[in-house]
């Protein structure tokens, strides 16, 4: 049974995108036949940071608008066969979104993949609606501060009353909190909310904790998703992340300040 | 130049229907001795016979339905105190056939809980926290609202009767009840009791950091609200027109 994931956070520029590419690409690595959706139509993001940019031919609007087929869409991942990327268009804007348009190119997803995560736009309008109307799970991204923790919590009033699982009464969307661009010696600085009071704000499940990380950005600009750089903290991060969303228990890392250094910590285990 | 003006006051509307809410005071009768009635009634107003001077009253005859009453000499009763009665409520059917030959209005009779419920009987936050599953709060009112979900940013909950919380309510959230509004939770958000106006409405929570609290109109932003009172349960009410926080 395939399974929906909305990356999503209201709030623009904590991480969806990063998220959305490193999460698909773990999903993909660990075997499972994965889609990710650029919903941003008009400011197209996510194949810059899956470095397929230059592999566009058709995208998710031509398919709405049955311009082109799923297949012709669809851009194979070089690094990972399961892993396959659904453009947005950088020529429309959101209104070119319907619902049913969604729903179909949804439907004929599910038949053939096991996981589709739909990178979200920043907002509450059109685009973040459409992008969390079909979602089984939701992954919710959020940055230890004050105004993108009030935007996440709006998010998650809207998911629990405005998708279609809640329209029609069924079990709700399964709701995950990833904390984002987190420092643990800022935090105890106080120039940080902890992890805790995140918490104390959401009450949410924590699927985990990202670092600030320079090798977020190096990923970013390479084109290539942090959870294939297996040596940063960040890519250690999303890989943990991952296991954790399969199922699997593994402790969270990278809330508390190391007091040794990479290494130290690499050789301890 | 050419204007026909009594063209133009045909074209004008005379009269507009519309509904309108207004407070009249409610005379409830306990008797049907209407001498014994006139003379109390005489006593009562002799204290303030300014206040009482054409006052519309409402006739509530909830008391004494069941009971034979001769309607019109209780209406000249009361029009003899120079009050003037504009309807009967709570009669029974006889009752209300008398009024209507008198030409007195028949409103039914309310539910008049707001009225009713004393101050002591406002029912006290349990200690256990109900179950997690969405279902009416068990009392005989099914308007009451019980919610064991988030209340998110954004969001807002309107309860007819008692509004229940068994979870937090964030900041930039609004949770409204006609009655009480008890959360077992964090209150950051916004909590309006009593907003139809029952001042008896209380607000209980067990962590108090409100950007709002209302009662009954009355209201208190956060900037007037104590930090002492965070992370401790509270309940709030209203004391002649101040609302009143209270460790519980």
């Amino acid at each position: 049974m395939a399974r929906i994931i909305v990356v999503t956070s209201g709030k623009g520029g904590v991480g969806k995108t990063t998220t959305s590419a490193a999460i698909a690409m773990g999903l993909a690595k660990k075997g499972h036949k994965t889609a990710v959706i650029d919903f941003d139509v008009g400011l197209r993001n996510l194949d810059l940071i899956l470095g397929c940019e230059r592999r566009v031919v058709y995208d998710f609007v031509n398919v709405i608008n049955d311009e082109a087929t799923l297949n012709q869409a669809l851009i194979k991942d070089k690094r990972c066969d399961k892993l396959f990327v659904l453009p947005a268009s950088q020529t429309r804007d959101k209104d070119a979104l319907t619902v049913e348009g969604v729903g179909k190119v949804l439907n004929e997803l599910k038949k053939t993949f096991k996981y589709i995560v739909c990178d979200s736009p920043a907002g509450i309008e059109r685009g973040a609606h459409l992008a969390m109307y079909f979602a089984d799970d939701a992954f919710v991204v959020t940055n230890p501060e004050v105004s993108s923790v009030r935007d996440s919590d709006r998010m998650l009033g809207i998911l629990s009353s405005k998708s279609q699982r809640a329209e029609k009464a069924e079990t709700p969307i399964k709701e995950y909190l990833l904390l984002t661009r987190y420092n643990p010696a800022r935090v105890k600085l106080g120039e940080m909310l902890s992890v805790d009071d995140v918490q104390d704000i959401l009450s949410l499940h924590l699927l985990g904790v990202i670092p600030e990380s320079q090798a977020v950005l190096n990923a970013s600009n390479s084109g290539t998703p942090v959870i294939l750089d297996d040596a940063s903290d960040a890519g250690q991060a999303y890989a943990d992340i991952v296991d954790r969303y399969l199922g699997e228990d593994t402790p969270h890392r990278f809330i508390d300040e190391e007091k040794k250094g990479l290494f130290g910590r690499l050789f301890r285990s | 130049m050419a204007t026909t003006p009594s063209l133009n006051s045909q074209n004008l509307p005379a009269f507009e229907f519309k509904s309108s809410v207004i407070t009249v005071p409610v005379l409830n009768i306990y008797t049907t001795d209407v001498n014994v009635l006139s003379l109390q009634l005489r006593e009562k107003i002799k204290q303030a016979p300014e206040f009482f001077k054409n006052s519309s009253v409402l006739i509530d005859l909830q008391n004494i339905q069941d009971q034979e009453l001769n309607l019109s000499l209780l209406v000249d009763a009361i029009h003899n105190v120079n009050i003037l009665p504009i309807g009967i409520r709570g009669g029974s059917e006889a009752q209300k056939e008398l009024a209507y030959q008198i030409q007195l209005p028949s409103f039914n009779a309310t539910s008049t809980s707001a009225e009713k419920a004393p101050v002591e009987k406002i029912p006290e936050p349990t200690v256990t926290a109900p179950s997690a599953i969405a279902e009416p709060a068990a009392t005989n009112n099914i308007e009451n609202t019980l919610i064991s979900q988030p209340v998110r940013s954004g969001q807002r909950v309107y309860a007819k009767g008692d509004l229940v919380i068994t979870s937090h309510v964030s900041a930039g959230a609004e949770v409204i009840a006609e009655g009480n509004i008890h959360i077992y939770g964090a209150l950051r958000g916004r909590a309006l009791a009593g907003v139809l106006g029952n001042e008896n409405a209380r607000i209980f929570c067990s962590d108090l950091q409100a950007e709002l609290i209302s009662i009954a109109g009355n209201y208190r932003i956060s900037e007037n609200i104590d930090d002492s009172y965070k992370k401790i349960p509270v309940q709030i009410y209203l004391n002649e027109q101040a609302l009143i926080i209270k460790n519980t």
